[in-house]
């Protein structure tokens, strides 16, 4: 569990990117937080592995404080894989890659290897074991990131941007892949301001806007919120936008996801019929 | 006088230095002046390689090995040199701070002029004229640095029109912008298309926002092009699918829809023409 309390941080630059924030995420829990460019959101996850540590407040990961521990004993418990994915790469091959942290955090050869062959398994990377992180593209370069994080099986997984540069099919694998995470128990934290994304997943929605929590609650209730998506610099999804419009038909507004939108039109043509 | 294409593109093919496998295979199209072109297709389908293609930084900077024939304006790419390409067609970077170097946004707007040996005169009108033309005249002193991202493609957009080209590529310019910020520069480019004529290429995955303004759509797909119409026919065919691009959420909950029923295979794009839809088979 991760517990926020009255949190502030300013950066040596004299940026306050976060004021007073407080925030619990229950374990097997699943958040994204969204708001503008600036809004703090980075800052505040760059706290959860002990990145950063707060100039005020405290950050508690299952109790314990950020301040107390080592970031390599935090990342053992929290995954966190940043925006832009050449930041944390730098070994010559993929399979090196992901290997790097296990062998840091001591693991076994056999496990490294077993672990190392599941992680390419799940992100689709098997293909490219030998080849070198830099000769991938953008979006591969990203799924190298995640799998060299998911190997050591963090208990907690912050994904920064996860959809930045990625295309349709690859949103798509993401998306079952996330899902498939948070099924199995694992908390999972989104940065992001892909808000069609967002919809399709319907997770608990933190909106942030220049440092502070501006809103905390259900997909459906921030996202379908013009006032909140305004102050977060987001628009409603386009789902929601139609919904808007056809209120007259008895239809409710707090609509975001394709799924929920087709029942919902389908229902009402059939009574109409 | 018949009004030639400002793009035309035959049989152009193209292999990077020290790849095997072709970048782009046999591409033939044409673009015609004032087109306001969506080029979209799955990561590393040769996009961007297309657009360094017309802009002439493949093969000029790229090397490689290029067949075929790519003219802008005419002039055959091959044949002309970057910095005489460059009064033609504006490049606008997917991320603002690798094109941005300034102290402050109108010494930026103002380098590209400098280089091209203009009159004090007409560099300083010009330099008023993207300022105004973007909405940026209350940037004029301030660090590229310091302005959100946003506002710093706002930058890039107005020292890249100051040389006036006639045509402009951006290379997915709104993504690592927020969705608000996104909706704007799209209408930006929107206005620079409608009232200037300008001829816009803009690569992008996200098309929800973009169906209404875009008239015509290139799909691609392992270096080829695939589709190439209007948006209301590329968004509503099945092999638009297939390839997996992200077609706007409004057309995919009408095609969800639609199998219920006997309906048109003209998908609406925008929400009002959703709901009235909707409202027509009630």
């Amino acid at each position: 569990m991760i517990n926020v309390e009255n949190v502030s941080y300013t950066y040596p630059s004299g940026i306050n990117a976060l004021k007073e924030v407080s925030v619990e995420i229950e374990d097997g829990a699943f958040v994204a937080i969204m708001g503008e460019n600036g809004a703090g959101k980075t800052t505040l996850v760059k706290h959860f592995n002990g990145l950063l540590k707060p100039n005020e407040g405290n950050v508690t990961i299952d109790g314990i404080n950020t301040r107390e521990l080592s970031i390599a004993e935090l990342s053992k418990k929290v995954g966190l894989v940043f925006q832009n994915a050449d930041h944390q790469l730098f070994c010559e091959t993929v399979e090196e890659e992901i290997s790097f942290g296990l062998k840091n955090f001591g693991f076994s050869d056999k496990t490294v290897k077993k672990r190392v062959e599941w992680a390419l398994e799940i992100l689709d990377l098997a293909q490219y074991r030998k080849t070198s992180p830099l000769m991938l593209s953008g979006g591969e370069r990203k799924r190298v990131a995640l799998a060299s994080i998911m190997a050591w099986k963090p208990k907690i997984v912050v994904l920064d941007e996860p959809t930045l540069g990625q295309d349709q099919n690859q949103k798509e694998r993401l998306l079952q892949f996330i899902k498939q995470l948070n099924t199995q128990g694992n908390t999972v934290v989104l940065v992001t301001h892909d808000i069609e994304f967002v919809a399709e997943c319907n997770p608990r929605v933190i909106l942030m806007a220049k440092g502070e929590i501006v809103a905390d609650g259900p997909a459906k209730k921030n996202l379908t919120n013009r006032r909140f998506v305004k102050k977060a610099s987001l628009i409603l999804p386009q789902i929601t936008q139609i919904f808007n419009e056809l209120a007259d038909l008895g239809l409710p507004k707090d609509v975001i996801g394709t799924y929920e939108a087709k029942q919902l039109i389908n229902n009402l043509i059939k009574g109409e019929q | 006088m018949i009004l030639l294409p400002i793009i035309e593109i035959k049989d152009l093919s193209y292999t990077y230095p020290g790849l095997s496998k072709p970048s782009l295979s046999n591409i033939t199209l044409s673009i015609e002046r004032g087109s306001f072109v969506t080029l979209t297709g799955p990561s590393g389908c040769g996009k961007t390689t297309l657009c360094r293609c017309i802009n002439g930084l493949v093969p000029h900077f790229y090397g490689g090995e290029a067949t075929g024939e790519v003219k802008v304006s005419n002039l055959s790419v091959q044949d002309q040199p970057i910095s005489e390409l460059a009064q033609h067609v504006g490049f606008v970077f997917q991320n603002p701070e690798n094109q941005l170097f300034s102290l402050s946004v109108e010494r930026e707007i103002a380098f590209g002029l400098e280089n091209l040996a203009l009159p004090r005169e007409e560099m300083k009108e010009r330099l008023e004229w993207a300022l105004d033309v973007i909405g940026i005249e209350d940037l004029r002193q301030r660090s590229p640095y310091e302005l959100s991202g946003g506002q710093q493609q706002r930058v890039a957009i107005a020292s890249v029109i100051a040389m006036k080209p006639k045509i402009l590529i951006f290379d997915e310019p709104t993504s690592s912008l927020d969705p608000l910020a996104a909706t704007k520069l799209f209408k930006t480019i929107s206005r620079l298309n409608k009232t200037l004529g300008l001829t816009i290429i803009l690569v992008e995955h996200r098309l929800d926002l973009l169906s209404t303004l875009t008239n015509q759509v290139i799909v691609m797909d392992d270096g080829e092009v695939k589709m190439n119409g209007k948006p209301i026919e590329v968004f509503g065919s099945p092999l638009a699918k297939l390839i997996g691009i992200g077609i706007p959420k409004i057309v995919r909950l009408y095609q969800e829809i639609a199998n219920t029923g006997s309906v048109t295979k003209r998908p609406p794009l925008s929400v009002e023409d959703f709901t009235s839809y909707l409202r027509s088979r009630l």
